[in-house]
């Protein structure tokens, strides 16, 4: 949409106006996570530039914020628990979305639609909801896994809050990898069958390196959901589970701190690893599909 | 007729083919079976024990089932006080309870309709063992044998039962106690109380009813038994007690259990009390769906709350408004964007991508504290605004802790959601309609307005159903910027859920917005189809 040399003034004006008008909503987009950064390094404990900051003077300036996050307990217990929860989180709705989603992808499955609401119906469910429901239910089986098999309180906490955290995690491994497998050619599977491989090494030797950039960002979403998440955690979780969002979310409710704004950062910083490898994994899948005859 | 046409093996066909599609069908299964379990038992039947306890009201029924059911004969549209039997009939049921320590916990649930239950039933959870003390005391001066818990096994236990206590070696729990079955039919009362007096010293004290004197509402059950059935037969044994202890009855003072429980309290003689409790004592309710929505159920009916008590109607309104307002400004501000991605040559739109993909990769956390902070009072959009004179210093713009924060920070943390699926609608709108629109001559403005909109509206709507959605049901955010003037429906969920205790009210709420959500899902799954759910672009 360059402007032709024949354009009158109006619409040179307006050519102009318009790319303002998106570069300030782009500007509202980015700015505030943007502008958290600079704040973070802020000498004072302050939420705003001090005129120190704006005249750059480098003693305006500190990491002290980021020394009380990686030294102070309340921080790094949370961090440490989060690294638990989300890996394990990831892991279990990976390898379960993967396997449902190769079913849902063959051409004779009885009431796919039906399966695929339910699958992807934590997603579709406000997390307060599933919050409220998961509330209830989980509370009632700790306590049956704590008598049942005996295991500590602190463990069973865990156990909970990954079960919860791989439900909702489900629905973006489902729908990352159906995606992928929409132009997977099925007649791969026949041919190393014919060639006389068993499903197992069908599966691990071909199947999976073609879909696998797909089970990998659909891991990505799950392990992003679960490190993000915060009201089901609040919910199902006791204090001993606290994760990172968790802490913050009380940080912002009750005293906020300028820590919080050095974790951000530091989430900010692994948002932008997430989202390239993601982009590099979908640019490979595309190329991967261009390959194969779909 | 032709030959059935056979398959390798000799088969017909048609069977072979049927058998390999049946087949194919259950390795589908069996690879999706796995997951389907683990969403069912870790999510669906979660939701569907919430939207169970919603209507679930069982607490009533069975902490005082005595009371319950004599209330069924009470005539409650008199407005009047129930009968003595009832107040006899709870009597029993509060001092079970008040020994179980679930008094408290009924107190609580009933707080919900009609304040100050809750104390009531605390207080008189504490005082109801003395009820019934007069016919103790007398039963024990007539004949010392009553105060042995020995003479009460002996009168009212099971045989077997007897006989398996002998046999019990000490060692782990007392065999359960067992009732006489010629006690029930002799002194019906009394063997019912004394029944769940066994069963509690057993279960919550550890001990033995032959050890332990029974609770004063069973003297006064027995009182009760002997004087309405004269010809009660006793074992052998106790036929000489039982005897002089009916010849000494008409003698007795009375005690006015109504009159005790007035002495409680006087709120127990309040016909209102007594009204709520009926209307709640049903094992499901609509009381927390009507409660959800400012109605209250009253034995004369449903009607309205007081009008300082109506607060739901008001929150889901403003709820919807909010959201459609985030919704909109969302239209506003990603129409513009997916626009220009979708008509600028592929690099430079995927450099631009990279601009509504961050915030829509960054953590929900960390945007609402981006926006905490540079929302507050003297935080930077304040400060910027006084810097540049348009607003006085001791005039800050309140920005945050209301509606405003609330829909600044909504419209920028869903805005990638409108973006999206915008863009991919528009990317799919050849750009040669528009020049075909204006070589016939339209202007510019009629060329976008009659030719390009109509095709972005599917991505209007996907991406505001999207956006709508995903609004209603916010928490974190309204509770962090919105204070108490923007906040949403799920923040008083929440409430419920973690401070009032309200769990029932909790989870109507909750099945009313799951109902709504389902709804415009619905309606998304028609315009857009589940399965064009894209994520990241």
């Amino acid at each position: 949409m360059s402007l032709p040399i024949y354009a009158t003034t109006g619409q040179k004006i307006w050519y102009y106006t318009f790319r303002v008008i998106v570069g300030l909503i782009l500007f509202f987009l980015i700015a505030p996570i943007i502008i958290i950064i600079p704040l973070s390094f802020n000498a004072e404990n302050f939420f705003t530039f001090t005129p120190k900051m704006l005249a750059l003077d480098p003693e305006g300036y500190s990491l002290k914020h980021y020394r009380d996050f990686f030294t102070n307990p309340d921080w790094i217990r949370p961090l440490k628990n989060s690294l638990i929860i989300a890996p394990f989180a990831t892991i279990l709705s990976v390898s379960l979305g993967t396997l449902a989603a190769i079913g849902l992808s063959q051409s004779h499955v009885p009431f796919r639609r039906g399966i695929m609401a339910i699958l992807i119906s934590p997603m579709i469910v406000p997390l307060i909801i599933s919050a409220t429901g998961m509330f209830f239910f989980y509370s009632q089986m700790g306590l049956w896994m704590e008598e049942t098999f005996g295991i500590s309180k602190s463990l069973s906490g865990y156990i909970k809050v990954i079960l919860a955290h791989a439900a909702l995690g489900i629905p973006f491994v489902i729908i990352t990898v159906t995606a992928t497998l929409v132009g997977f050619d099925q007649s791969l599977t026949r041919a190393a069958a014919n060639m006389g491989a068993t499903p197992t090494v069908t599966f691990f030797r071909v199947q999976m390196p073609l879909i696998l950039p797909g089970v990998i960002s659909g891991g990505l979403f799950a392990f992003i959901t679960s490190f993000d998440e915060v009201v089901v955690v609040l919910f199902v979780g006791a204090a001993a589970q606290k994760t990172l969002p968790w802490q913050m979310f009380t940080g912002l409710r009750e005293q906020i701190s300028p820590t919080i704004l050095a974790v951000a950062t530091v989430l900010v910083g692994i948002s932008i690893l997430l989202l390239t490898t993601v982009e590099l994994l979908r640019r490979r899948s595309e190329r991967l599909r261009g390959m194969s005859p779909s | 007729m032709a030959e059935p046409v056979l398959a390798a093996d000799g088969t017909p066909l048609k069977a072979s083919l049927k058998r390999a599609l049946r087949r194919q069908k259950m390795r589908a299964l069996l690879l999706i079976a796995p997951l389907l379990l683990f969403i069912m038992l870790t999510f669906i039947i979660p939701i569907g024990q919430m939207l169970f306890r919603s209507i679930e009201n069982q607490i009533v029924s069975d902490t005082i089932p005595r009371t319950v059911a004599a209330l069924d004969s009470w005539d409650h549209d008199a407005d009047e006080v129930p009968p003595a039997p009832v107040f006899e009939a709870l009597a029993k049921d509060m001092m079970i309870a008040a020994e179980l320590k679930e008094h408290t916990r009924l107190g609580s649930r009933l707080n919900y309709e009609m304040s100050g239950i809750s104390s009531l039933f605390r207080k008189s959870g504490r005082r109801v063992d003395d009820i019934g003390e007069v016919y103790t005391d007398q039963f024990t001066d007539l004949d010392p044998a009553w105060e042995d818990p020995a003479t009460w096994v002996q009168l009212l236990a099971a045989p077997s039962w007897i006989a398996a206590g002998d046999a019990w070696d000490g060692s782990g729990a007392e065999p359960a106690f067992e009732i006489s079955n010629d006690a029930t039919t002799q002194f019906p009362e009394t063997a019912d109380i004394y029944a769940d007096f066994a069963r509690v010293i057993q279960t919550e004290d550890n001990d033995s009813p032959t050890e332990e004197e029974p609770w004063n509402v069973v003297y006064l059950a027995l009182y009760n038994d002997l004087m309405a059935n004269p010809g009660a037969t006793a074992p052998a044994e106790l036929a000489g007690l039982i005897d002089t202890t009916r010849s000494a009855l008409p003698g007795f003072e009375v005690e006015d259990v109504k009159a005790s429980f007035e002495d409680i309290d006087d709120d127990w003689i309040s016909a209102d009390v007594w009204e709520t409790i009926y209307t709640y004592s049903p094992a499901y309710t609509n009381g927390y769906f009507l409660n959800a929505i400012d109605l209250q159920k009253t034995p004369d009916g449903i009607e309205w709350q007081p009008e300082n008590e109506q607060i739901y109607l008001t929150l889901f309104w403003r709820t919807m408004l909010m959201s459609l307002t985030i919704t909109f400004s969302c239209i506003l501000l990603g129409y513009p964007v997916a626009w220009m991605l979708a008509n600028l040559p592929s690099r430079k739109a995927n450099l631009l991508m990279i601009l509504v993909l961050l915030p829509f990769w960054t953590s929900l956390l960390v945007r609402t504290s981006a926006w905490k902070v540079l929302l507050q009072n003297q935080g930077v959009i304040n400060d910027l605004l006084v810097w540049f004179g348009f607003v006085a210093d001791d005039n800050r713009l309140a920005l945050i802790n209301n509606a405003t924060g609330t829909i600044i920070a909504m419209t920028h943390i869903l805005l990638p959601f409108m973006i999206l699926p915008l863009y991919s609608v528009m990317q799919t709108i050849p750009p040669s309609y528009l020049r075909a629109a204006k070589s016939l001559g339209a202007t510019n403005w009629t060329a976008f307005w009659r030719v390009y909109f109509p095709q972005s509206v599917p991505g209007i709507g996907a991406g505001s159903i999207l956006v709508f959605i995903l609004a209603i049901g916010y928490y974190i955010t309204p509770e962090i910027v919105g204070g108490t003037k923007g906040v949403f429906i799920s923040n008083r969920i929440a409430y419920h859920i973690s401070s009032s205790l309200n769990w029932g009210l909790a989870a109507a709420l909750g099945a009313i917005l799951l109902a709504i959500v389902l709804a415009l899902y619905w309606a998304y799954d028609r315009i857009v189809g589940i399965d064009n759910v894209k994520l990241g672009g």
